[in-house]
């Protein structure tokens, strides 16, 4: 077990540096750098990359780059004067982690539910309606979503504010848009996974040795179904806490979503490595999480051998 | 009971009494039912899920309108009236105009058509590129699999959005930098989906049969292997179509679709979710067309899904 984390660990290192490596030299092949955008002099352009050590050659600003992320030091960035990006990290994820968890709980909860009440009625009304539900969650793109929500509940009847984020009301909204989809996928997710287990032989001798349905729903039926769910968590939990641009955009919330669109925009490069790093960072160990709580969900799995 | 299960003598029964049995053996080996090919049974099943069927029509119409919609109105998707901005639907403008008095009817279906055409070159793209990367890793396995899916990985871990903002600032925004940019990181899903079946059918015995008896690697892959998958893949371009569509619509919101005066559904429901609070019904119609097109494709992706599974069939 401590030779697979360690193992895993090694190669979450290896998948970091390609990534930072492969988003540095992509966003170098951007034309333009930070301060084309201002109306400035030669001279002062000249001065600005200077400043920033960018007019070295590339490879030693990567190595320089290198050095200082493996030291946890993401720079300043270029475009907001005097603030670090740990610090624009610090100020927005709380925020984006805060709505996303709270979709994702609801979602979770909502989809889970849904899928699993399907899968049981398969073929009845129930599962139509549910199906029926979750494809027109997936299909309805979350900006139209928002902007309904946006006008009906905040223009039209005025009962929940349109948007900014300041208590838990302003949150109702912006969970809401959010988990939607999130809601959708769970439970399509969840059905699938439900319908399978329910058709595996040893549902059937649970049965018929006379367990009670509610003891072969907990104890067989839903411990084996929410592998793949599992699985999904960990790319669809560091997606959503690292926040959603149009969502944050739409409802005007100070989370960590515009960043990922802004950096590029500005080409604020240490801002486009940090939120890049910062977001491979919680893709890797969450997937890695993931994988360790497989071996708690399904004792079957055995880590070490898996990866041989 | 002794009695009853002692031998009857041979001659107790007489001959005439005694009926050939084989015959019904072999009736239960006729094939009862007509002969169905894959594609006729899938049809069949196909045909029985109504949401599926639903989602087709709704495409066909959509598609439809997209082609012939613009012609249907003396308007033209440019053509802009200053003295007629904003107006609420009216015999003149069905669906009313725009802040540039563009007719919004006329806009919608021409901002269908760029829309379908994007959603459907970029799974195009997706189709062939992660067809072949992920047919050819998992048909050879080994270190060729291992490099070539490490970089899927990588691909996989950059936000796809960084990839296709950062192509589309390179190329310029437009329909073919927005074609490009996705088509360029989306293949990544299909190339795993695809080679995670390939791993799967590589072992089957028809595939060793074909290279026992000399078959070319890459004409298996091609002849044996893809045929296979067929029902997979296909499944997957219906569900990478709305992604793509709804790709271009988020590329809309943020600047980066394609540029006015050429409409798109994404580019018309973000100028006019500026004016949401007091012309909705402008953000209304694109946002209909656009869930419309979305919900077509992931019904019929949907019911593909369950018309290809071999293990639906009954």
């Amino acid at each position: 077990m401590l030779r697979y984390v360690a193992r895993r660990l090694v190669y979450a290192v290896v998948t970091l540096w390609f990534i930072a490596t492969l988003t540095f030299v992509l966003m170098h092949l951007v034309p333009g750098d930070p301060f084309s955008s201002e109306k400035l002099t030669p001279q002062i352009h000249q001065l600005m990359l200077k400043k920033y050590h960018m007019d070295r050659p590339l490879w030693q600003q990567y190595l320089t780059y290198l050095g200082n992320l493996a030291r946890g030091d993401l720079g300043y960035s270029m475009r907001q004067m005097n603030r670090t990006v740990a610090d624009m990290i610090r100020e927005g994820f709380p925020v984006s982690a805060h709505l996303g968890l709270q979709a994702l709980a609801l979602g979770l909860v909502a989809g889970l539910t849904l899928g699993i009440v399907a899968a049981l009625h398969h073929n009845g009304w129930p599962d139509y309606v549910a199906v029926f539900l979750a494809l027109v969650f997936i299909s309805v793109p979350n900006f139209v979503v928002g902007s309904v929500a946006q006008y009906v509940f905040g223009v039209r009847l005025g009962w929940l504010p349109v948007a900014r984020w300041e208590s838990p009301i302003h949150t109702i909204l912006p969970t809401l848009t959010l988990a939607v989809s999130l809601l959708a996928g769970q439970t399509r997710l969840m059905r699938t996974s439900v319908l399978e287990v329910l058709g595996q032989d040893y549902i059937r001798t649970a049965h018929a040795k006379g367990l009670a349905p509610g003891e072969v729903l907990w104890r067989h039926t839903l411990r084996n179904a929410i592998l793949p769910i599992v699985t999904v968590m960990g790319p669809l939990t560091a997606g959503i806490v690292t926040g959603t641009f149009v969502v944050e955009t739409m409802f005007g919330i100070p989370g960590l979503g515009k960043y990922y669109v802004q950096s590029v925009y500005n080409r604020d490069y240490p801002l486009i490595m940090g939120t890049t790093v910062f977001y491979s960072v919680l893709l890797v160990g969450l997937n890695l999480l993931v994988d360790l709580a497989y071996t708690l969900v399904d004792p079957r799995i055995r880590l070490g051998k898996a990866a041989d | 009971m002794a009695a009853r299960l002692s031998p009857t003598p041979p001659d107790a029964v007489p001959a005439e009494l005694f009926r050939p049995a084989s015959q019904v053996h072999e009736r239960a080996e006729a094939i009862t039912r007509p002969p169905v090919g894959r594609w006729a049974d899938a049809w069949g099943r196909f045909r029985q899920n109504r949401m599926a069927v639903a989602g087709l029509v709704v495409l066909l119409v959509v598609g439809f309108m997209a082609v012939a919609g613009p012609h249907m109105t003396p308007y033209d998707y440019r053509q802009t009236s200053l003295l007629d901005t904003d107006l609420p639907p009216s015999a003149e403008h069905w669906f009313g105009t725009d802040e540039l008095g563009r007719d919004i009817f006329t806009r919608l279906w021409y901002g269908a058509r760029i829309s379908l055409l994007i959603g459907i070159l970029a799974a195009s793209i997706d189709l062939v590129i992660g067809v072949a990367w992920g047919g050819i890793a998992g048909y050879f396995g080994g270190v060729v699999d291992d490099v070539m899916m490490r970089i899927v990985d990588v691909l996989y871990g950059i936000p796809y959005l960084l990839i296709v903002i950062l192509l589309v600032v390179v190329v310029g925004p437009g329909l073919w930098s927005i074609v490009i940019a996705m088509g360029s990181v989306g293949w990544v899903g299909m190339a795993r989906l695809v080679r995670g079946q390939v791993l799967q059918i590589k072992e089957q015995e028809y595939v060793l049969a074909a290279r026992a008896l000399g078959v070319p690697p890459l004409k298996i892959v091609w002849r044996h292997v893809i045929p296979n998958t067929l029902g997979v893949i296909l499944v997957n371009v219906t569900l990478t179509v709305p992604g793509a569509i709804f790709g271009e619509a988020f590329l809309s919101f943020i600047g980066l679709g394609v540029q006015d005066p050429l409409a798109s559904l994404g580019s018309m429901i973000y100028s006019s979710y500026q004016v949401l609070r007091v012309y909705p019904h402008e953000l209304f119609f694109p946002s209909a067309v656009l869930s419309l097109i979305l919900l077509g494709f992931n019904f019929l992706g949907d019911g593909l899904r369950d018309a290809l599974d071999p293990r639906e069939r009954r």
